[in-house]
C-alpha cells in the first residue's frame, strides 16, 4: 500500500516535471546551500589547523612593537625598538623548555635567474629555523653555523622558485642573484602548498640572517623570534618565561610596558577555527531560512495539487477511500517531492564544495552525518509544509469533490 | 427474477439545503423500499431530487431528517470512515461523466477499489482483468481514458464498480452522455450483471427507453416519490 502510493506519487511528480523542479528550487537551493556550506566549512577548518601545524606547532612567534590591544600592534605614540641580536642571544642562553629558537627577518624581493625574475620573501635567518618551522629539506643541506655567523651568500630555496627558475632540475650549486647580491643554492625546502588565505608558502628564498641584513635589509633588525616549544611544555607556560627574559635583556622597568609581542601560534590556530565555525553557523542560519522558503514552496504546490485533482479526490472517496488514504497519497507525494529535492541539493552541495576545495586547495570532507540529516530534514520539510494540503484534500466532501470541474 | 430481503429503506426521509427563506427541500418526506436483486429505474423532472437520493442510498450523503437504513444498519447515521467502509464493501458507483482517473490506464482504475481494501497486487491484476472481461473489455486494459470512447469507457466505470463484487450498484444517469446504440449495449450489460450477479440496481434515467430495462420505475416529483411501478414488459 505504501509502496503503491510512493509510485503514485513519483507518477504525479513525472506529469509536471517542469512545476515540480520549480517548486523543489527552494529546497534545493537550500539543501545545496547548506551542505556547500558546512563542507566547505569543514574543509577550511581542517586546513587552518594544517596551516598552522605547517607553521610549526607549539611555535611562539615574538615581534617588536607593544602586544596587540586596543591600540593595536606597534601603536604609533611610540618608536618601535627592533629586536636586536642581543635579544636573541639572552633567549639562547637562559629559556628553557624551547627546542628550537630562531631570527627572522622578511622582505618581498626580486629574485633573479639568467632572465628570469621572480619576487619572492626573501627570510634571513639561521639554521635552528628549519627545526623551528617543522620544514625539511627535499635535497642539499642547511646552513652551517659558520655560514651563520659570517653572513655567506648561500640559500635555500622553496619549490614555487626551483619551478620558475629550473623547472624540474637541479637547482643545487646555481647561483641567483637577489637584489643585487649574488647566492649559491646549496638545498631545496619541502614544498608546503598554500595557506588558507591563499598565500605561496613555497615562493622562498631562505638566507643566513647576517647575509640578509648586510645586503638586502641594510640594517642589523630582527624582525622576528620563532621560539619552539619542546614535548614537554606548553606554549602557555613557555610564553612568561619568554617575556621575563626579553624584558630583562631590553632593560624594561616593571611599570612599563613591553615594548615586544609574543604570539601563540596554537591560540591564533583555535581563534581561526572558532571564526570559520561561528561563519558557517551564521551562513547555515540564511540556508535555513532558504529551506523555510522552499517549504512554503512545497505547501504552495500541494494546494494547487489538491484544487486540481480534487475530482480524482471525489472519485477516490467514493470508491472507498478513507480519510487516512487521501491524507497519506498527499503527504507522501509531499515528502516524495521534497526528499527528490534534498537528494539533488545534497548533489549540488556536494559538487560545489568539491568545486570550492579544489580552488581554495583544501581538503574535500564530506560529513556522512551532515548528508543524513539534510534527508532527514528535508524529508521532514515535506511531512510538515505537506500535511496543511494533504489534510484539506482529505476533508473534502465527496459529492462536492465529485461535482468539482 | 425473485426479490430477496429488504436492502434499502427510507423512512421520511428529508433533505435540505440553506437556510430560513433560501431553504430547499431536495426530499422532503420520502418514503421507499429496494429489496436484494431488484432493478430500480428512477426517473422524473431535472430539480426532482434523484441525485439526492442516490447519493443517500450509495451512502455518500446522509439524510437532513428521517433513517435511511442500508442492510439493516442505520447509514444515514454513520460518520464518514464508515460511510466510505460500507461503500468500498457493498456499493459501486457509475456515473454519468464515467468518472475515471486520467492518464491513468482502464486496468488501473479497476483496481482502484481493490487497493483501497488492502487486496495483494497479484490477486488486484487479476481480479480488475476479470471485470474487465466481463464487459467484454479484453484487449482494452492498458488504455487509457483519453484512447478509449465513451462507451468503452463507461464499461471500464462498470467493471471498476462491480469489481469488488458489491451488493448494489448505484448509476445517475450512466448512459446520459451515449447514443442509443451504445445505450442499449450498456443496459443490456447491466441487465445480464442483475441476472447473472444478483447485483440489485438503483439507476436514475431520464428515457422511458432506458427506464424499460429495469423490473420497477419510481417518479420523484419535487422531492416526493410521485409513484412506484412494476414495469409490465421487460425488453
Ligand atoms: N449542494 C446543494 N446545495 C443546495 N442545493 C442543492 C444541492 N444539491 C442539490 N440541491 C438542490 O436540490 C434539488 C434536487 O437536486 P438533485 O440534484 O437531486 O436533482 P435531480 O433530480 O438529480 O436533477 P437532474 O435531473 O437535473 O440531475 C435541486 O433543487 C437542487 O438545486
Ligand atoms: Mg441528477
Amino acid at each position: 500500500m505504501i509502496w503503491e502510493t510512493v509510485r503514485l506519487s513519483l507518477r504525479s511528480i513525472r506529469r509536471n516535471v517542469l512545476r515540480s523542479f520549480l517548486t523543489l528550487l527552494g529546497i534545493v537551493i537550500g539543501v545545496a546551500a547548506v551542505i556547500a556550506m558546512l563542507t566547505i566549512g569543514s574543509g577550511t577548518t581542517e586546513k587552518v589547523k594544517a596551516d598552522i601545524s605547517k607553521l610549526g606547532s607549539n611555535l611562539l612567534v615574538v615581534r617588536s612593537g607593544r602586544p596587540a590591544g586596543p591600540g593595536g600592534p606597534g601603536g604609533l605614540d611610540q618608536v618601535v625598538r627592533p629586536l636586536a641580536e642581543k635579544d636573541l642571544a639572552a633567549l639562547v642562553a637562559h629559556l628553557t623548555g624551547a627546542r628550537a629558537i630562531s631570527p627572522a627577518s622578511q622582505k618581498q624581493v626580486r629574485v633573479i635567474f639568467g632572465t628570469e625574475s621572480l619576487t619572492s620573501g626573501v627570510t634571513g635567518t639561521d639554521s635552528a629555523y628549519l627545526d623551528a618551522r617543522d620544514w625539511k629539506l627535499v635535497s642539499g643541506r642547511p646552513f652551517s653555523d659558520s655560514e651563520t655567523r659570517s653572513g655567506t651568500g648561500v640559500c635555500l630555496i622553496g619549490e614555487t622558485v626551483r619551478q620558475q627558475f629550473f623547472g624540474a632540475g637541479d637547482p643545487e650549486g646555481e647561483i641567483i642573484r637577489v637584489n643585487r647580491t649574488s647566492c649559491k643554492i646549496i638545498g631545496l625546502l619541502e614544498p608546503k602548498g598554500y595557506t588558507g588565505f591563499g598565500q605561496d608558502q613555497d615562493n622562498v628564498v631562505l638566507m643566513p640572517l647576517h647575509a640578509y641584513q648586510r645586503r638586502i635589509a641594510g640594517n642589523r633588525d630582527i624582525d622576528n623570534i620563532y621560539i619552539a616549544a619542546d614535548d614537554r611544555t606548553p606554549t602557555s607556560e613557555l610564553q612568561p618565561r619568554v617575556e621575563d627574559i626579553l624584558r630583562d635583556a631590553r632593560r624594561i622597568t616593571p611599570e612599563r610596558e613591553s615594548d615586544f609581542a609574543i604570539r601563540d601560534m596554537t591560540q591564533i590556530a583555535d581563534a581561526m577555527a572558532s571564526a570559520t565555525t561561528t561563519m558557517t553557523g551564521m551562513l547555515g542560519a540564511v540556508a535555513g531560512v532558504s529551506l523555510l522558503v522552499g517549504g512554503i514552496g512545497i505547501m504552495n504546490i500541494m494546494l494547487v495539487s489538491v484544487t486540481e485533482r480534487t475530482r480524482e479526490i471525489g472519485i477516490r472517496l467514493a470508491i472507498g477511500a478513507h480519510e487516512k488514504h487521501i491524507l497519506i497519497q498527499f503527504l507522501v507525494e509531499a515528502t516524495v517531492l521534497s526528499l527528490l529535492g534534498g537528494i539533488i541539493g545534497i548533489l549540488i552541495g556536494l559538487a560545489l564544495a568539491g568545486l570550492a576545495s579544489v580552488t581554495l586547495t583544501i581538503p574535500f570532507v564530506p560529513s556522512p552525518a551532515v548528508i543524513l540529516l539534510a534527508v532527514g530534514f528535508s524529508a521532514l520539510i515535506g511531512m510538515v509544509f505537506g500535511f496543511f494540503p494533504a489534510l484539506r484534500g482529505a476533508r473534502l466532501d465527496p459529492i462536492d469533490a465529485l461535482r468539482h470541474e | 427474477m425473485a426479490a430477496g430481503a429488504t436492502l434499502i429503506t427510507f423512512d421520511k426521509v428529508w433533505k435540505s439545503y440553506g437556510q430560513g427563506e433560501a431553504k430547499v427541500h431536495a426530499l422532503a418526506g420520502v418514503d421507499l423500499a429496494i429489496r436484494r436483486g431488484e432493478f430500480v429505474a428512477i426517473m422524473g423532472p431535472s430539480g426532482s431530487g434523484k441525485s439526492t437520493a442516490m447519493n443517500i442510498i450509495g451512502c455518500l450523503d446522509t439524510p437532513t431528517a428521517g433513517t435511511y437504513s442500508f442492510m439493516g444498519i442505520d447509514a444515514g447515521r454513520l460518520d464518514r470512515n464508515r460511510r466510505a467502509m460500507l461503500r468500498n464493501l457493498y456499493v459501486g458507483f457509475v456515473f454519468q461523466g464515467y468518472n475515471l482517473l486520467a492518464r491513468t490506464t482502464a486496468a488501473e482504475n479497476v483496481e482502484l477499489p481493490l487497493i483501497y481494501r488492502g487486496v495483494a497486487t497479484r490477486e488486484r491484476r487479476d481480479l480488475a482483468m476479470q471485470a474487465l472481461a466481463e464487459v467484454g473489455l479484453v484487449g482494452r486494459e492498458h488504455h487509457t481514458p483519453a484512447e478509449l470512447s465513451g462507451g468503452q469507457q463507461q464499461r471500464v466505470a462498470i467493471a471498476r464498480a462491480i469489481v469488488t463484487r458489491p451488493t448494489l450498484l448505484v448509476a445517475d444517469e450512466p448512459t446520459g452522455n451515449l447514443d442509443t446504440a451504445r445505450t442499449h449495449e450498456i443496459m443490456e450489460l447491466l441487465t445480464r450483471l442483475n441476472t447473472e450477479l444478483g447485483l440489485t440496481i438503483a439507476m436514475v434515467t431520464h428515457e422511458a427507453d432506458v427506464a424499460r430495462y429495469a423490473e420497477r420505475t419510481i417518479r420523484f416529483l419535487d422531492g416526493h416519490v410521485a409513484s412506484d411501478s412494476k414495469n409490465l414488459e421487460v425488453a
